[in-house]
């Protein structure tokens, strides 16, 4: 084939990646891969002001997505993308800011960030890769690492309690709480485009599977022995109580947007509450006029 | 809203003068988290920032403080955070994320004693070496030292004007007596102050490179939102911005992390002098100390000592010239400090044995009688 002809190929969402920066690392088989093509596919059916955008990561396999993706975009540290993503919209309003980091990333080491950006409403959308382990650093128990579940720092199974992420979010306040799998590359789509639109804190979770390590460590198989495990086992339940969606080992994964309200994000709190003990003398914040 | 620069004559600490210098500044966004003696900083912001159209947030702690300046700094707004001691050691990894991606940001640090809690909340020095060297890897940043409020007040401003013009962050190097006491502070017609900000890209977009270094050796800047797709990373980047796992590449970073501030030391290295003409004992000391140290020069000079004094306002990077040209000709550096030595290496390492630096060690907690200072003075001059 002719370089001009494969223009024809060109892949829709190409638009929306650093062409310039492909072939990414991620291994074969790799779950991230997806999420982000499902982000790809939901940023272009969004009427977003492109511009406008911006992608932060923090650090972890996950954690490389910010660099693939064509907006603004920023690597961060471990752990800290949730602060400076609100250091980001918090300085420009006018942004829509999506944090796309690991489990480890964002319920591990910045889990503290993760709470109380939630509690505080703060509009930013929370896209969360959880593949159960952290994949960067070889395959280390994560805070989300399913009971039994082997991995090269708990070499005999993992005995502590997990977090159930989105039970976690919905407690601290979360205005839209979903879960998927990466199998469910439309339902994904369709929920970041869901919470695009929406301001608030918004928390999406992808269980995702990491062939390399996760899954050989366990036996599991390949990339699409999980893919097929996460058809046998997902079950929707959308609007399901948070508190009944633990996942277990291999077990069964409840997926589905438990959560969609609505409520006064940080900014507009600040302002409404400034403006009524302030009066006149305030000019609201981050409001065109 | 109401005037940034409250022009005027006030009785203020130096840690409102800090804000009040930021306000003045053009800093418009605040992530804290309370911490004595640096509180009454985020406490002011608190309060001013809504006048003038600026956003304040007390973060979850001192890592989210750091970082939220960090990501409202590539919005384009001028952005700072205070902290003190153990909030300054959180602070670190994310200082060499803003070093790293050339990010402008202030970070005042109104030291305490430690190590750890330490004596909460008294006075030291003893994070001089910590602002040189606490993030890991090796890098160059700016600091300043203030020695009264009115200080707190300008170099607040300095600092703004640093970072912005070399894309840096820069620390204020307060202590809790100059951010606690409460002394006159004059501030000027809003006019009378010069302010620098970032170099902004020109030409066209799909061409620009998010570091590639203008005359000074300083990329220009663009605001995200602006449509410019930056990507910014604390990997190891090539001008693009792009990763770059090469030791080239690293090479290549640090080169020009490196150049755009030892190029640039004439601008950037602020100091004063003290009846230094025939000076043949030199104090060389900063923040609180230059006070205790200049009372001991006066001292010295009624007992006909040729006592004199040689101020660091900005102490990184450090004015290595100009103490190799005074080590030629002094008989001896005199270093009062509230640490046991960190600065009094520093002048004997660019003394390079030409003149003894001796220090006045101190363990913080109060500053230096000046009769101890002027005691190692007469040693000295012996
Ligand atoms: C402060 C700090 N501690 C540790 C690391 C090492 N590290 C890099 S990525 C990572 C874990 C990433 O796990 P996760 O966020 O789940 O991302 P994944 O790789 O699984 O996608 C760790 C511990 C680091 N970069 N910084
Ligand atoms: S190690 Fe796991 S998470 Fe990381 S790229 Fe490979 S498969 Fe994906
Ligand atoms: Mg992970």
């Amino acid at each position: 084939m002719k370089p001009e002809e494969r223009v024809e190929e060109r892949n829709p969402i190409e638009d929306f990646l650093r062409m310039d920066r492909i072939p990414h690392i991620w291994c074969p088989g790799c779950g991230i891969g997806t999420v982000v093509t499902s982000f790809a596919e939901a940023m272009k059916k969004s009427e977003l002001d492109l511009d406008k955008v911006a992608v932060v990561s923090g650090i972890g396999c996950t954690g490389r997505v910010a660099g693939y993706v064509k907006f603004d975009s920023f690597h961060t540290t471990h752990g800290r993308a949730i602060p400076f993503a609100t250091g980001l919209k918090l300085a420009n309003p006018e942004l829509k800011v999506v944090v796309f980091s690991g489990d480890g990333d964002i319920a591990g080491i910045g889990g503290n960030h993760f709470i109380h950006a939630a509690r505080r409403n703060m509009d930013i959308l929370v896209i969360c890769v959880n593949n159960f382990n952290y994949a960067m650093t070889g395959g280390q128990v994560a805070a989300t690492t399913p009971l039994t579940a082997n991995l090269s720092t708990a070499p005999f199974g993992n005995f502590e309690y997990p977090f159930n992420l989105a039970y976690l979010a919905d407690a601290c306040g979360a205005t839209y709480v979903a879960r998927w799998t990466s199998l469910h590359i439309r339902r994904v789509t369709k929920s970041i485009q869901e919470a695009l639109a929406k301001r608030g804190f918004s928390f999406i979770e992808v269980i995702t599977p990491c062939v390399t390590l996760y899954a050989r460590r366990n036996r599991l198989g390949d990339g699409l022995n999980l893919l097929k495990y996460y058809y046998d086992k997902s079950e929707m339940k959308h609007g399901a109580d948070t508190r009944t969606v633990d996942i277990d080992f291999q077990g069964k994964i409840i997926v589905g947007k438990f959560v969609d309200k609505d409520k006064p994000t940080f900014l507009e709190c600040m302002n409404t509450h400034l403006q009524k003990t302030l009066g006149d003398k305030y000019v609201p914040y981050g409001v065109k006029p | 809203m109401k005037p940034a620069v409250r022009t005027g004559s006030h009785y203020i600490t130096g840690d409102v003068a800090c804000a009040e210098g930021a306000i003045a500044a053009g800093c418009r966004f605040f992530g804290a988290y309370p911490i004595t003696p640096a509180t009454e900083v985020a406490e002011h912001m608190a309060e001013r920032l809504p006048d003038v159209g600026g956003t304040f947030i007390q973060m979850e702690d001192e890592i989210a403080a750091i970082a939220s300046i960090l990501g409202a700094s590539w919005t384009g707004v001028k952005t700072m955070t205070a902290t003190s001691g153990p909030g300054f050691s959180l602070m670190m990894e994310n200082l060499g994320l803003g070093v790293c991606t050339e990010t402008p940001c202030v970070i005042v640090n109104v030291q305490r004693t430690g190590p750890s809690t330490g004596l909460p909340t008294q006075t030291g020095q003893g994070d001089m070496m910590q602002a040189r060297w606490g993030s890991h890897g090796d890098y160059e940043l700016i600091a300043i030292a203030p020695s009264s409020p009115q200080d707190c007040f300008y170099h607040t401003i300095l600092a703004f004007n640093l970072s912005e013009k070399y894309r840096v962050p820069v620390l204020v190097m307060a202590d809790e007596i100059v951010g606690h006491m409460s002394e006159k502070v004059v501030i000027p017609d809003a006019k009378e102050i010069t302010l620098v900000s970032r170099p902004k890209p020109k030409g066209r977009k799909d061409r620009f490179r998010l570091y590639e270094p203008g005359p000074n050796g300083v990329a220009p800047m663009p605001a995200i939102g602006e449509g410019y797709n930056v990507h910014v990373t604390g990997l190891t980047h090539d001008e693009r911005g792009y990763p770059s796992m090469t030791v080239e590449a690293q090479e290549q970073m640090m080169a020009r992390l490196k150049g755009k501030i030892r190029n640039n030391l004439d601008d950037i290295i602020h100091t004063e002098e003290y009846l230094m003409e025939d000076a043949d004992i030199v104090i060389v000391s900063y923040g609180i100390s230059v006070r205790t140290g200049l009372t001991a020069v006066d001292e010295a000079r009624k007992l006909g000592y040729k006592a004199g004094l040689f101020r660091l306002i900005t102490v990184w990077p450090f004015p290595e010239g100009r103490i190799k040209a005074l080590a030629k000709k002094v008989k001896a550096f005199v270093v009062p400090e509230l640490n046991l030595g960190q600065i009094r290496r520093e002048v004997e390492r660019c003394a390079f044995g030409r003149a003894p630096a001796i220090g006045v060690p101190h363990c913080g907690g109060w500053v230096h009688d000046p009769d101890d200072i002027l005691k190692t003075i007469k040693e000295a001059a012996r």
